[in-house]
Order: structure tokens, then sequence, then C-alpha cells
């Protein structure tokens, strides 16, 4: 497989991997994919009191397609409001990855990623309740 | 860059002496060894003669003209299991195969099924050896054929040829057998089966010549493919290729004088490959069976990790893998997927091919790296924290 520029440098050299603590109020984390179809991405974010997304993290298992479209997604959402991040799409990402079409189901699960811990961390914070996001 | 190859079960370099032995036939010994009216076309079959001895030296076979030539061993495959279906249907419309075999034969067993063929696969075990037990029961008096892949090309494992070609001549029933990845690897006696499929590309000879041996005596029957001159005893009409014949031939021979040495020393080579990355990284399996495997063929999975992402790693280096994200249809291999219900197993394999030309160093150096690299992925790897995490527990 031939990839980008783009690809290789965050394959290389991924920014933001890492884990957040889960217990963290503050924090909404994500599990999305199955080992069994390849690809696993965890992604956590840590929300700040103005509602701003001040870290984000990722761990993957998948090619390197996968790995370069989480770390992309959590450079992109990193400083950004939670509904600001929710209007990422995947597409934005294949692009800018210039992803080979039959990889672009893993910048689908980078946007699943994200939307995923965004519904996580409103969750926690309205007690079960999944608040103004929905 | 300088690359390394390490893919040798995907296709081998042609040997210098095996293109050294075909190139006057290109320009100067240019004859149809069909036309037998002149000195030009007599010569040539002369050379054509000497290959077919070669390669039945080499398959144990008395009589060479017992091999057909084709062009590799995808249409040996196709012509022996359609040939074997047409010619024999009236005596039954069975064949049985195996779930490991290469995708010619698959597809080959699917276009009988459309033409009315049952194909039944027999189970293999966890190891990937097919379970001789179940061929036992399955093999009936419906059973044209049973074909079976003698080595497999993703995890090397040899199948127990002679106990299954035992079980088909008690019953009567025709026995065919890929042999493309054994063929100058190990000793190999065609004599055990009715129909044995052979390649050149796959045993340092050139791509575009292989080999069908079709026993004579009694003669099996083979419908062909195609119809045209009749040569190859009917069974392969067209003008034999000259020089590629002479390269499979002379691929053949120096199988044969140098096989022995050559398998213990990738024997060796692969043990240390082997027990290298095991003794420096936990969690990882070997696919397919420790012991009844050719050498230079190894099949690792490593837990935590996906192939392509680990072949991203060391792009000097020629390997493959049965994942998913390697392949076109984006599905895993159908081999790892048969020998284990654990599908990452196939996401997270490698395929390492040692051959002839592999050196220590470069041995060295790519075990070297795959543990660099695995270390690094399982890093980032979620799968991987959480073995940890359940481990810590």
């Amino acid at each position: 497989m031939e990839y980008s520029k783009e690809v290789m440098l965050r394959y290389n050299n991924p920014q933001n991997v890492g884990s957040l603590d889960e217990m963290d109020p503050d924090v909404g984390t994500s599990v999305v994919g199955a080992p069994s179809c390849g690809d696993v991405i965890k992604l956590q974010i840590k929300v700040d009191e103005n509602g701003k997304i001040s870290e984000a993290k990722f761990k993957t298992f998948g090619c390197g397609a996968a790995i370069a479209s989480s770390a992309l997604i959590t450079e992109w959402i990193r400083g950004k409001s939670t509904e600001e991040a929710k209007q990422i799409k995947n597409k934005e990402v294949a692009e800018y990855l210039s992803l080979p079409p039959i990889k672009a189901h893993c910048s689908v699960l980078a946007e699943e990623a994200v939307d995923k811990a965004i519904k996580d961390y409103f969750t926690k914070k309205n007690g079960g309740v999944d608040g103004k996001i929905n | 860059m300088k690359t390394i190859y390490m893919d040798y079960q995907a296709t081998t370099p042609c040997d210098r002496r095996v293109l050294d032995e075909m190139i006057p036939y290109f320009c100067d010994i240019f004859g149809n060894p069909h036309s037998s009216t002149h000195i030009a076309g007599t010569i040539a079959h002369k050379a054509i003669e000497k290959a077919r001895k070669q390669i039945s030296d080499l398959i144990m076979i008395e009589d060479p003209n017992d091999i057909v030539f084709t062009s590799g061993s995808t249409e040996s495959n196709n012509i022996a299991i359609q040939g074997v279906a047409r010619s024999y249907k009236l005596e039954g419309a069975k064949i049985i195969t195996s779930p490991i075999e290469h995708k010619c034969v698959l597809e080959s067993c699917e276009a009988m099924k459309r033409e009315g063929f049952d194909i039944v696969k027999v189970p293999v075990l966890e190891n990937g050896i097919i379970d001789l037990n179940a061929l036992e029961n399955l093999v009936d008096d419906k059973t044209v054929l049973v074909s079976i892949i003698f080595v497999n090309n993703e995890i090397g494992t040899i199948q127990p040829i002679e106990e299954i070609s035992k079980i088909c001549r008690k019953r009567g029933v025709l026995f065919h057998t890929d042999a493309s990845q054994v063929i100058g690897k190990i000793p190999v006696d065609a004599s055990l089966t009715d129909l044995m499929s052979i390649s050149g590309h796959k045993t340092y000879g050139p791509k575009g010549i292989g080999a069908l041996y079709v026993r004579a005596k009694p003669r099996v029957k083979l419908m062909p493919l195609f119809w045209g001159g009749g040569q190859e005893r009917g069974i392969r009409s067209g003008t034999l290729p000259t020089p590629l014949c002479v390269g499979l031939g002379k691929a053949c021979e120096i199988a044969q004088q140098e096989m022995h040495e050559e398998r213990h020393r990738l024997m060796e080579l692969g043990n240390y490959f082997i027990k290298k990355i095991m003794d420096n990284l936990p969690k990882v399996y070997l696919n397919g069976d420790m012991e009844k495997r050719i050498p230079g063929c190894i099949n690792l999975s490593f837990e935590g990790i996906e192939g392509e992402a680990l072949m991203l790693n060391m792009p000097d280096v020629c390997l493959s893998s049965g994942s998913a994200c390697t392949s076109d249809s984006l599905s895993p291999s159908y081999v790892l997927e048969a020998i284990s219900d654990r599908e990452e197993i196939a996401h997270s394999s490698l395929r390492i091919g040692l051959g002839r030309f592999t050196t220590l160093e470069e041995v060295e150096y790519v075990s070297s790296k795959i543990i660099e690299s695995v270390i690094k992925l399982r890093a980032i790897s979620p799968l991987w924290e959480e073995q940890w995490n359940i481990q810590k527990k």
C-alpha cells in the first residue's frame, strides 16, 4: 500500500498517543471497531470548564490509515468545542490524508470515535442523560 | 534503499544459471519443437524432452511423458480439476477438496459446482493438517476426485500425502495435489498421486511455465480446457515455449542437486529466526505446524497489532500478511480463518519467506526490525493495553 506523506508522518511519529483517566468526570472515552475486523480505536477527550477539548488521546490497533486517521482527528479536535468537534467529517480526514478509497472506512471509524467520546462525556456529565448534544 | 526480499512463497527470483540455460532458445535455437521435418525443430524438441526428464527425475517418476507443460500451476490446477470432472462425470459427481487450497483450486471447484458437482471440503485441524479420519469417511462411490494442496502457501504445512494416497487408492478415487510450494524443497514422489501441479516461478525458474504430472498407467482421462493442435497428448494444445520449458527443467535439476543442503540451511535459518522473535517478544504464535512444515515458510501472529501496520514500519523488507487491510477485498486470509476461530489471528499475521538467496545477515536484520516494530506498535495499541491491564489484575 502506497500512502501519502501525511499518513506516513503520523504513522512514524503519531501525536497524542496515550490514555486519560477514564474515571475523571471531565473525560469522555470511546472504543470503536472490533479486533475481528482488524481495526480498534480507543479515543479519549478531556473537556475544560469552557466546554473546549483541552486534551485528546488515542490508541489504535489497525493499519497505517487507521493510525493516521485517529492521530489526525485528535490533532484537529484539540482546542475545539465539543460542538465544533462534532462537525468534523470523515471525508475531510480522508481527503487530508489522501486515503485510497479502500481505506475510507478508517476515517469513518475515527469520526465515530470522536462522536462517541463526546457522547460519553455528556452522558457522564448529565448523570446518564445524554444532554443537549443530541 | 536496499530491499530485502523475504516473500519466497509469493515468487522466487529466477536463478541466473536457469536464465543462462534459457537464453540460446530465444533467438538462436528458435525452431518450433513440434516441427519434425527439419533440424531447427528437432533441436528444440530435444531440449524440451531433456527438460521433461529433469522434471520427472525431481518428482521421482519413471516416464517423462507423464509430464504435460502448462503456463503455470493455476492452469495445471484448472486442467486437473475441470478435466477430471468433465471426463468422469458419468461415474460420479463429487469432488473432495480442503478449505486451505489455493484460490485457483477453490474457484475451479466452484465452476464445477455450477456444472452440477457436489463439492465437499474436508475439515482442517488447528495445525493446518487435514483431518484424515474425516477424509476417509467422506470418500465414497460418488467421489471422482480428491484435490489436496501438498504444502499450503501461507502456513507451509505439509499434508500427509502418503495417507491421502492410500485412502484414495483403496476406493479407486483419483488424487490430485497442488505441489507448487513443495517442489525442490523436500523430496516429492509424484507416483503417490494421479495428478500433480508444478510451478516454475516458485522454484527459481521463470514465470509463465508450469507442468502437470498426469499418470499414464492406468491412464487418467482429462478433458482439455481448450482445443488446438493436440500437443502435450491432447491435454494442452499450443506451441510449447522452448526457453521456458528449458528453464523449468534446469530449475528442477538445480533443485534436485541442492535440495538436501539447502533444506538444512533454511531449516536452521528459520528456526533461528523463530527463536529470536519468540525470545524477545511475548504473545507471538506460529501458525501451522512446527514440525510438519517446509523450511523457509514462517507464519507468525503478533497479538495486539495489525499486519499491514507492521510491514509499514519496514518498507525496505518485502513480506506479506493475511490481514484484511492488505487484501483488495478487505477480507482476512481464509487459510488462517480455517485453522483458528479467532479472526484477529489473521489480521495480526505476518508471513516470512526465506529462500535460496536469504543470508544470515538478512535474517538478523529483519528479525530485529520486526521486534522493534512490534514493540513500537504495541505501545500504541488499545488491545495490548487491555492485555496488559488484565495481566496486572
